[in-house]
């Protein structure tokens, strides 16, 4: 039983990965787009930045050495990231229940993190001095009760949102009222298996046991469903708008912030070379592809003149 | 509010319009347009236009798209536009706005926290139909369906939409019905853009099934293909015209002005919206007055469709945006100029400046820049004798978005009006927060049937709140205002909408560029450049 455990945790974990991986590389393989930034754009010089200007209101700025602020971008992302600075700004409302929800996930994440840790040391035999124990053992269970709580409660919110506001009810579908009550299934079951089993190897213990595959470790049911439960979870989201995570890098970072000058790129240049060569099929006359002609044929035509012709 | 439609109506077989707006439901004006019976009455579509053509989105049409004969049409045209869906999603046809839009369509998360940016949305009272996310979310159905052949499962987890002839006919009409301002996009958590599924379903319907209003295309686009501007004027024309303005400006200002034509070796190439020529002739003169006053080495192009920097395809039509961004930097790299400078005309500046920087290459790349940037430098650089006391009037400053918010050049225009213009207020939210005029997209140009109605009444409501707004201390008429709007595009709706609204007469509240301001201020010109006359 516990081997088929782990299985399904390892199985689910290599789904969650692959599926990200994926997803990123089907983001990363999008060809080059036309510049379609968003200002304001953070790695601009701060000067600029604070009102949201670019590099346009120098005269002559292709004269000059560009600028990139890189910690002005990593101060932005680092707050959009962590505390959802542009829902605040932009959707308080709706900031105090997917806030909550997203910092849960986030404290769940580094509760996993330390156990793994934690169960590192275990198998390395590094374990043993009683304070880096007790610091992780404190950390986990702070990190993982209050994770478990605010992920609840905050799926929980957003669930009642999806139900109950008249603006956001006609624009959801089942699927999303599945994916958050999976979250407060699955963390329940879990939090439920762990604090009904006193007696019960720990967490770590049960961290050391999935690293070295030991089978002999007696998993309480509740728990191992709650286990099952999470891993179907975490291996369903790369199916799902739920890796959002993922899209929201490239959305500021290849769209939204991306405001890099082409002349200043040689490797801008070969990739617009590329894609100057596809070869369109659109089928309005006044385009005038017809799968041969490339994307720089059509453009350096005039179809007014054409016509006359 | 009695119609709020469901995303489903938009599949509705009959061809009733689906939301009907009425003044009361409409957001709200403050004075001196407070209150319902102080807003206008709308101009009905005519029966002609409802028989004729496809006007089944709301009280008016923007595309008149013809009515198909028969059921066979009709299925045509469905299957024209599946095809058209299909090849969106591709990288050789759709290469330019690929990765945007594929993550727009796999990641937004239906959380419409973009609804409150939308001034169309809000203006309309919250009407449903407007919500950014509603047409957003009718294509995000049709790519999981169609495009990405989603069964059961896939319903179930993004939503069902029935594709048909009327759906893909409101959805035309719905397509035109966004300011491609962006605002939206600028507030969603996660960066999906709402604004751009717009975009790319004008795209769609122009470059498969060849369905583009047709100020935007024939009377647009392929004009300026055909004889050099949108105007119509061709080179000979355009000429004629700077020569009269010459004139005129030389006797209004006492300065001797005369426009440069095609300077080889100029350091700077100078396009104007072409409109400016016709309709505010004070415009490109101001410029003469100024670059010969400052000494600035400067020529305009007679090169086809060089000396009208407007460039529609940037709204709905990639191939023509392409084909006009290739003559302006053609005819910049024919004189041998050092760079650009886009006169007052904010989609010009987006165009050429920044989306077509990756299809202009090698010797193509000429440097472009804003001439606002080159106004603050000369202002700013002591090259002028200015004197802020002639501009002694409030001025306020609409910020075009193309410029602001999609180009990021805000400051330089400020600096300018705050050094010559001592009563200067702001609008509130402005810079990369402001609000569009209604007028973004090509709506400033789109006046068949009733569409300015609808223009008046509800994209450009935000902005008219605005504007008042910033006047609300002295609207009394005995006092004369500028609102300033450095966009050709902009002007022409806020002249619209301010005569919609009589707030001239009543208000006297004029609106102008930034460079008649500057002349205005120069100790070198005769006092009274700017006139107090409508226009």
């Amino acid at each position: 039983m516990t081997a088929a455990l782990y299985v399904v945790l390892y199985a689910c974990g290599a789904v969650l990965l692959a599926g990200c991986a994926v997803r990123a590389v089907q983001c990363a393989r999008t060809p080059l787009h036309l510049r379609w930034e968003l200002y304001p754009v953070p790695h601009e010089a701060p000067e600029r930045a604070v009102h949201g200007g670019s590099y346009f209101e120098q005269s002559d700025w292709w004269t000059r050495p560009p600028h990139f602020n890189r910690l002005g971008e990593m101060k932005a992302m680092l707050v959009e990231v962590v505390f959802l600075k542009g829902l605040w700004e932009f959707n308080r409302r709706l900031w105090f229940r997917s806030f909550p929800f997203h910092f849960g996930l986030y404290l769940l994440s580094l509760t996993a993190a330390l156990l793994g840790f934690g169960a590192v040391l275990d198998v390395a035999g590094a374990a043993g001095s009683g304070a880096v124990d007790w610091v992780i053992h404190a950390l986990c269970v702070a990190a993982g009760a209050l994770g478990t709580t605010l992920t609840i409660a905050g799926a929980a919110g957003l669930l009642w949102r999806r139900l109950a506001d008249p603006e956001v009810k006609p624009y959801t579908t089942p699927g999303d009222l599945f994916n958050l009550l999976s979250f407060i299934l699955a963390l329940g079951v879990t939090a439920a298996g762990y604090l009904s089993h006193t007696g019960a190897p720990g967490m770590r213990r049960i961290a050391q046991g999935i690293l070295t595959f030991d089978t002999t470790l007696a998993i309480p049911t509740t728990l191992a469903a709650g286990f099952v439960l999470l891993a179907l979870l975490a291996a369903y989201i790369p199916m799902t708008q739920m890796s959002h995570f993922i899209g929201k890098y490239f959305t500021y970072h290849s769209v939204r912030w991306d405001d890099a000058a082409s002349r200043r790129d040689a490797e801008w240049q070969k990739k617009a070379a590329q894609c100057l060569a596809y070869r369109p099929t659109w089928s309005a006359p006044h385009i005038g592809a017809d799968g041969v002609r490339t994307w720089a044929d059509i453009a350096s035509t005039n179809p007014a003149h054409q016509e006359k012709k | 509010m009695k119609d709020q439609p469901r995303l489903s109506d938009m599949s509705r077989p009959d061809r009733e319009p689906l939301v009907h707006l009425e003044n009361e439901n409409l957001m709200p004006l403050p004075p001196p347009l407070d209150g319902v019976a102080k807003d206008r009455e709308w101009k009905a579509l005519s029966q002609g236009s409802l028989e004729k053509y496809e006007c089944s989105l709301d009280d008016t049409c923007a595309v008149n798209v013809p009515q198909p004969k028969t059921p066979e049409d009709e299925r045509a045209l469905v299957e024209k536009f599946l095809a058209g869906l299909d090849k969106l999603f591709t990288k050789e046809n759709n290469w330019t706005f690929l990765q945007p839009l594929l993550l727009t369509m796999e990641y937004c998360a239906r959380c419409n926290t973009c609804s409150d940016a939308c001034h169309i949305f809000e203006a309309s009272g919250r009407n449903e139909l407007y919500r950014p996310s509603f047409r957003s979310e009718i294509l995000r159905r049709l790519y999981f369906k169609y495009v990405r052949h989603g069964g059961i499962l896939s319903a179930w987890q993004h939503g069902d939409i029935q594709l048909n002839w009327p759906l893909v006919a409101r959805l035309i009409e719905l397509s035109y019905r966004c300011n491609l301002c962006r605002r939206c996009a600028q507030t969603c958590p996660i960066g999906a853009d709402n604004g751009l599924v717009a975009h790319e379903l004008r795209k769609l319907f122009s470059e498969e099934m060849g369905i583009s209003p047709k100020e935007l295309h024939d009377n647009g686009s392929m004009l300026q293909l055909k004889v050099g501007s949108s105007t119509g004027m061709n080179a000979v024309v355009v000429k004629d015209n700077l020569e009269f303005i010459d004139e005129d400006m030389t006797e209004k200002t006492g300065m001797k002005v005369e426009t440069p034509w095609d300077v080889e070796g100029a350091d700077v190439l100078l396009i104007h919206n072409a409109g400016e020529i016709l309709a505010w002739p004070e415009n490109p003169g101001a410029f003469a007055v100024i670059l010969n006053a400052a000494g600035i080495s400067w020529t305009l192009s007679s090169e086809l469709a060089a000396y009208d920097s407007i460039n529609y395809g940037l709204w709905y039509d990639d191939a023509q945006f392409a084909r006009v961004a290739l003559k302006h930097a053609e005819a910049a790299r024919k004189l041998k100029v050092k760079k650009i400078v886009l006169g007052e005309c904010g989609h010009a500046h987006k165009a050429l400046a920044v989306v077509a920087d990756r299809i202009l290459s090698g010797d193509m790349d000429i440097p472009r820049e804003s001439s606002l940037t080159l106004m603050r430098d000369i202002v700013l650089s002591g090259r002028l004798r200015l004197d802020p006391s002639r501009n002694d009037f409030p001025v306020t400053l609409h910020d075009p978005c193309n410029v602001v918010r999609l180009m990021g050049v805000v400051e330089p225009q400020r600096e300018v009006v705050r050094a010559i213009c001592p009563r200067f207020r702001e609008m509130e939210p402005h810079g990369v927060d402001n609000y569009c005029c209604g007028g973004g997209s090509g709506f400033a140009i789109m006046s068949g049937g009733n569409f300015p109605d609808w223009r008046f009444h509800v994209s450009g409501r935000k902005k008219l709140e605005q504007v008042l707004n910033a006047f609300s201390d002295c609207l009394d008429p005995s006092i004369p205002k500028y609102l300033c709007a450095p966009c050709s595009n902009c002007k022409g709706q806020l002249r619209d909408l301010l005569a919609y609204y009589g707030l001239w007469e009543k208000n006297r509240i004029l609106y102008g560029g930034l460079v008649e301001l500057i002349v205005n201020a120069m100790v070198d010109v005769k006092p009274g450049f700017i006139e107090w006359e409508w226009r």
